[in-house]
């Protein structure tokens, strides 16, 4: 199937997610139940990720600006902008669009498989709605708090770091406070809202057009994940030169 | 009752459904019977708007379902209660969640009713006990019995039956039969069944109507079925020895 089949059967698809909810308590109801399910189950592999990354980019930093005419403060300052820059929402996205895109794509693409779609269907429900929209909903909220904790740990994992002796943990200190600019993380967690749509909407797309056996469910998660991957990357370019350039 | 006029369905050109024209009776079981891959499912689809069909009419009680609106078709939905062939249960919620599901949606009846109807579905289905339990905690016979509850909760006027007993033992399969049946006389259900088991038209094929590769070929109930002499019914009926013996016993009880 060509590319343009895919944004046509994509932008209808959300044409039916963004109705107006039959019931809107059963729609919060369902939003809460995802904000768990996505976001609160997220939480343990962001903040081991970001400990690890935050402590690893302030060794190769260390490392790699060795010169006795940079100023001692580096350290802190580099780990600090690549952290909220990027790694806390781009490859934050990145990974979460392996965790939370092949759970959507599983879950709604074994749905589609065994019926349960069309079941809604019967009953009247509008199921891209009922199913997709608080996937949606949620995802985009809780992102911004899971890339704070992001943050908030990787600046903590590079601090741990110093007491191996690497430099020395005041001027890492320093480096963290040293030229900050609050802009930086209003523009991560702005392009992390738009990273959860896509995680979401392009997961959910790839499950509710699955067709066939459990062996499809397993094409359209890898589908879910690789693409919405390549859609992130795509979208990090534009919004970095949107927003920054 | 539903009448389907002239109707065809292709897929990509390629042609499932020929020309079927028929009539299904309220309270009535009516069966739709063919061999597998003959446009079963795609007629019981097409005739809930599942598939849209290629040309032809659908009616419920005269209303030209091919001509509704996206908000006719919904309203009309509430009166549809359908059976899937593997259930279809959603596995996120339990048994008494998934009764309840349709009367949260859309019932007119205060939430109080709603526990209420809701076991008095689950007792009429003859289950008790598993209001708790998860789709995958349960039997397949029970998950179609739960499943018969949740498509009977809004007091549906037609129910959709796809292979209803596919998957189960005789025994079993023969009890969600006559399940399906007592449900239709009781609430006089337009009732449509899909099925390519011979034991289901002994038992409840009140009508049948008999598909082979996409086309109508053939039309009658459990009694005319063995005065038949359409070659790909008698193929698929009479296919085994047991019920080539009941035929030619019945033609000799009748001789005599
Ligand atoms: N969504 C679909 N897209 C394309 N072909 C389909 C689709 N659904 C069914 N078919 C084809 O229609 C034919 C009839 O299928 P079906 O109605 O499921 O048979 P059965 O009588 O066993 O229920 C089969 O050849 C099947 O491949
Ligand atoms: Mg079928």
């Amino acid at each position: 199937m060509n590319l343009i089949t895919h944004v046509g059967r994509y932008s209808q698809l959300m044409t039916g997610v963004f109705k107006k909810p039959d019931k809107w308590n059963i729609t919060l109801r369902q939003i809460v139940k995802e904000i768990n399910k996505l976001g609160v189950d997220s939480l343990g592999i962001t903040i081991i990720i970001s400990v690890f990354i935050g402590s690893v980019i302030t060794l190769q930093t260390v490392l790699n600006t060795a010169n006795p005419l940079l100023p001692t403060y580096v350290t802190g300052l580099v780990t600090r902008d690549t952290l909220l820059l990027e790694f806390s929402s781009t490859i934050l996205c990145l990974i979460l669009a392996g965790k939370v895109g092949s759970n959507i794509a599983s879950e709604i693409g074994t749905m589609r498989i065994t019926e349960q779609i069309d079941a809604l269907k019967i009953m009247g429900v509008n199921a891209p709605n009922y199913l997709i929209f608080p996937k949606i909903i949620a995802f985009c909220l809780i992102v911004p708090v899971l890339v704070i904790f992001s943050m908030f740990t990787g600046i903590v994992g590079g601090y741990i770091i110093t007491y191996t002796g690497v430099i020395s943990p005041n001027d890492y200190i320093l480096g963290i406070q040293y030229a900050f600019i609050p802009y930086y993380i209003v523009y991560s967690i702005i392009k992390s809202v738009i990273f959860a749509f896509i995680i979401t909407s392009v997961s959910a797309y790839y499950g509710y057009f699955s067709y066939g056996g459990a062996l499809d469910v397993g094409k359209s998660s890898t589908n879910a994940v690789v693409n919405s991957s390549i859609i992130i990357l795509l979208f990090n370019v534009l919004l970095t030169d949107l927003f920054l350039m | 009752m539903i009448e389907v006029k002239n109707v065809c369905k292709s897929f990509d050109g390629v042609e499932v459904l020929k020309n079927v024209s028929a009539l299904f009776h309220a309270g009535k079981t009516n069966l739709i019977i063919g061999q597998s891959g003959s446009g079963k499912t795609v007629l019981m689809k097409s005739i809930i708007g599942i598939h849209h069909v290629t040309s032809g009419q659908i009616l419920y009680n005269n209303r030209d379902f091919t001509a509704m609106s996206g908000d006719e078709v919904r309203a009309l939905r509430q009166e549809v209660g359908m059976l899937f062939q593997g259930s279809a249960l959603f596995d996120s919620m339990t048994v008494e969640e998934n009764v309840r599901f349709p009367l949260e949606m859309f019932s007119n009846l205060p939430k109080e009713a709603w526990d209420d109807r809701v076991n008095f579905c689950l007792n009429r289905v003859n289950l008790h006990n598993a209001n708790k339990l998860f789709p995958s905690e349960i039997s397949g016979g029970m998950q179609k019995r739960v499943a018969i509850a949740r498509a009977i909760v809004l007091q549906p006027t037609y129910l959709f039956c796809d292979e209803p007993n596919s998957g189960l033992d005789p025994k079993t399969a023969i009890v969600i039969d006559q399940l399906i049946q007592e449900i239709t006389y009781e609430y006089n259900i337009t009732t449509i069944i899909n099925t390519h088991d011979m034991n289901s038209v002994m038992e409840i094929g009140d009508h049948v109507l008999f598909i082979n590769k996409g086309e109508k070929s053939w039309e009658g109930n459990k009694d005319s079925i063995f005065e038949s002499d359409n070659e790909y019914l008698n193929d698929l009926v009479f296919a085994s020895d047991l019920f080539k013996k009941i035929k030619k016993n019945n033609l000799l009880n009748k001789r005599t």
